[in-house]
């Protein structure tokens, strides 16, 4: 089997976003940069599947970003990928979900030899879209699973069984490879690489493709344009409610029902 | 291209998901800027007795891709209808609602036609040069204003409560068949079985009201007090990650980033210390309520009332007084 991750370098969750005056784009400068958490999921996934099988031949992490992004790259190698392909070039410097996956699709039919299974990221934190692995499937010509959270590969490496989210419930499905799936979390948890793998992932190929490698991509598909970005309109402050408990629990549900108007 | 708009009516086992509704009324008004007329599409199984009740939120036509192989969701074989019930109308905008549906098949479709796509928006209108949205990035610490291309279709899913639903009117559609020729390619996935989650209790992305809770609930079957709660507000229940990851709720209700992503009409977050990524789930809220014993807790910067109380003794209190309410009611 041949496995194919794909990963994006995204601002940690945990770091607090300041829109530039004039709208244009975030502040980058000193800004916490980390591969995106559901994309460690795939990832992960991938290297748990070798784990636990012998014919996982490869596992190759694809990313478009940056120079920075090979960070990441470094990172799905330490955790047990063996090899990147990074797609590096301003001109496919996009915040379009659908043309960075027409892009990967390039990169990924490039390769010749086809992969079993592609595993995304449910969505990435930085554009919250989701675009992504749908489409990839679809330029691919692939089908694809969006939000797996039960993945069982069968023997022969020829199907699967898995599992997806939907609200209040999940869609069991079958399905011969090769497929592209998206990771939801709870499926797997993702591991530290640890500092030998961190040294020996330093070792292992990373090619670089630009837009000379992929040609005809031409960002005729981007169908959107970023106007401009503004922080999110400040909440109320919050009214506390005081008291001894019962005095409180009466004011709050009096507050929610005339005041709010929500119950 | 015509200037007409289409509205994806999303349904499961024969219920509308009620986000269709609030499609409608952003169609109907988009349908006054372009002069275009607003239609529907409906794909399923034995749905054209729901097609026909469409009119009545201001669909012109509805178009039904009514086949037994399309009783469930399955990506490519409702991308196949989709596709084909777009292309029989011809419509400039294409409005979905962005449920785990709309999310997995809206970017499908719009690769497959070369269409610009704005996915999860809370606010969209007709410019001179396309469509204006609005939308969240960066789980939901920034807004971004996007324009979509005018030169081709444009598709818009549209976040669940962030529209008012259109109200239910007097009128009959005209039903026009769409023609579901689907391939061998189309088949490669099967659905076997649908399961419900969180034991058949409401899910978070269907409830108007949500309480959730924290580590700070200490077991599972502390969350009791908390299922109380919502049961007395017909709500659902929600958790934070470190409540998930403990064993405490399942994966299917977490809340936040790495969880569910909600806005519903009234959260309550008992105990819940409101770190960045749970407030990237739940900070869409009409009306937030936070339950904590710290005062500096970050879930009060966000919240609109806010208890400094102990939720082992104020939970079962509320539930008390609202279970009042609703017997006086
Ligand atoms: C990549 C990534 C993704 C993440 N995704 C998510 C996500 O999707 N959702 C999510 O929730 N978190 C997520 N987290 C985790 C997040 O950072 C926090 O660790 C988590 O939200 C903490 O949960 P908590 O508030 O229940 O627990 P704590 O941080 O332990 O807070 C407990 C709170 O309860 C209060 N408390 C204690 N006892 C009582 C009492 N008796 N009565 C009232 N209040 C009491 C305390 O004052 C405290 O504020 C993510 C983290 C990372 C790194
Ligand atoms: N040289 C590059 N190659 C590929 N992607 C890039 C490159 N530079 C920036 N990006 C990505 O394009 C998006 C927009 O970047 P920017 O226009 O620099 O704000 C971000 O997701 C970047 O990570």
């Amino acid at each position: 089997m041949r496995i194919a991750t794909v990963i994006k370098q995204v601002p940690d969750s945990n770091a607090s976003i300041r829109v530039l005056a004039d709208g244009s784009g975030i502040e980058t400068a000193g800004l916490k940069m980390v591969c995106d958490p559901f994309d460690e999921f795939g990832v992960e996934l991938a290297v748990q599947l070798r784990e636990k099988r012998s014919d996982v031949e490869e596992i190759v992490a694809f990313t478009v970003g940056p120079e920075k992004a090979s960070e990441i790259i470094r990172t799905a190698l330490a955790m047990g990928a063996d090899r990147g392909v990074h797609v590096c070039d301003p001109a496919f410097a996009s915040r379009n979900e659908i043309f960075l996956a027409e892009v990967l699709a390039a990169a990924i039919r490039k390769e010749g030899k086809s992969f079993d299974l592609i595993l995304c990221g449910k969505q990435n934190i930085d554009l919250d879209s989701g675009e992504l692995g749908p489409a990839l499937g679809e330029f691919l010509d692939l089908p694809h699973v969006g939000a797996t959270t039960f993945l069982e590969v069968a023997a022969d490496g020829k199907s699967f069984k898995a599992r997806r989210r939907i609200e209040g419930a999940e869609e069991a499905v079958e399905c011969g490879t090769p497929a592209l799936l998206t990771i939801e979390k709870g499926l797997v948890e993702p591991r530290y690489p640890s500092l030998p793998n961190l040294m020996k992932a330093k070792k292992k190929p990373v090619a670089v493709l630009t837009a000379k490698d992929l040609p005809g991509l031409d960002g005729a598909s981007v169908g959107t344009a970023l106007l401009s970005l503004t922080p999110p309109p400040p909440r109320p402050p919050c009214k506390f409610v005081e008291g001894e408990p019962e005095q409180m629990a009466r004011e709050l549900v009096r507050l929610l029902r005339e005041e709010a108007k929500v119950v | 291209m015509t200037n007409d708009i289409l509205v994806f009516a999303e349904q499961r086992t024969g219920k509308v998901n009620p986000v269709t509704y609030q499609a409608f009324s952003v169609a109907k008004h988009l349908a006054t800027k372009t002069g275009g007329a607003v239609h529907a599409c409906i794909i399923g199984k034995g749905v054209r007795e729901i097609a026909a009740g469409l009119g009545g939120y201001g669909a012109k036509k509805v178009f039904v891709a009514d086949d037994a192989e399309l009783e469930f969701y399955r990506a490519l074989p409702y991308a196949r209808a989709l596709t084909a019930a777009i292309d029989a109308p011809d419509p400039r905008i294409v409005l979905l609602p962005a449920t785990f549906m709309g999310r997995d098949l809206a970017p499908r479709v719009a690769a497959r036609k070369r269409a610009a796509l704005a996915t999860d928006c809370v606010s969209v209108d007709v410019a001179a040069d396309g469509l204006h949205v609005r939308r969240t990035l960066f789980s939901g610490k920034v807004f971004g204003e996007y324009k979509l291309v005018g030169d081709r279709l444009q598709m818009v899913s549209i976040r669940a409560n962030a529209f008012p639903a259109a109200p239910k009117q007097d009128g009959s559609p005209e039903i026009v068949n769409v023609p579901l020729l689907l391939t061998d390619s189309d088949r490669r996935l099967q659905l076997t079985e649908i399961v419900r989650t969180g034991s058949g209790v409401k899910d978070v992305t269907e409830a108007e009201i949500v309480v959730s809770g924290g580590r700070s609930l200490k077991s599972e079957a502390n969350f009791k007090i908390i299922y109380e709660l919502a049961e007395a507000l017909d709500g659902a229940v929600g958790a934070s990650r470190a409540a998930c990851d403990a064993g405490y709720q399942p994966h299917s209700r977490q809340v936040g980033l790495t969880g569910k992503v909600i806005t519903p009409k009234l959260y309550i977050a008992c105990g819940i210390d409101g770190a960045i990524q749970h407030l990237a789930g739940m900070r869409g809220s009409k009306v937030i309520v936070a339950i904590n014993t710290k005062k500096e807790a970050p879930i009060f910067n966000v919240a609109n009332y806010g208890c400094v109380a102990d939720l082992f003794t104020l939970v079962p209190l509320l539930t008390q007084e609202f279970r009042k309410l609703r017997h006086h009611a």
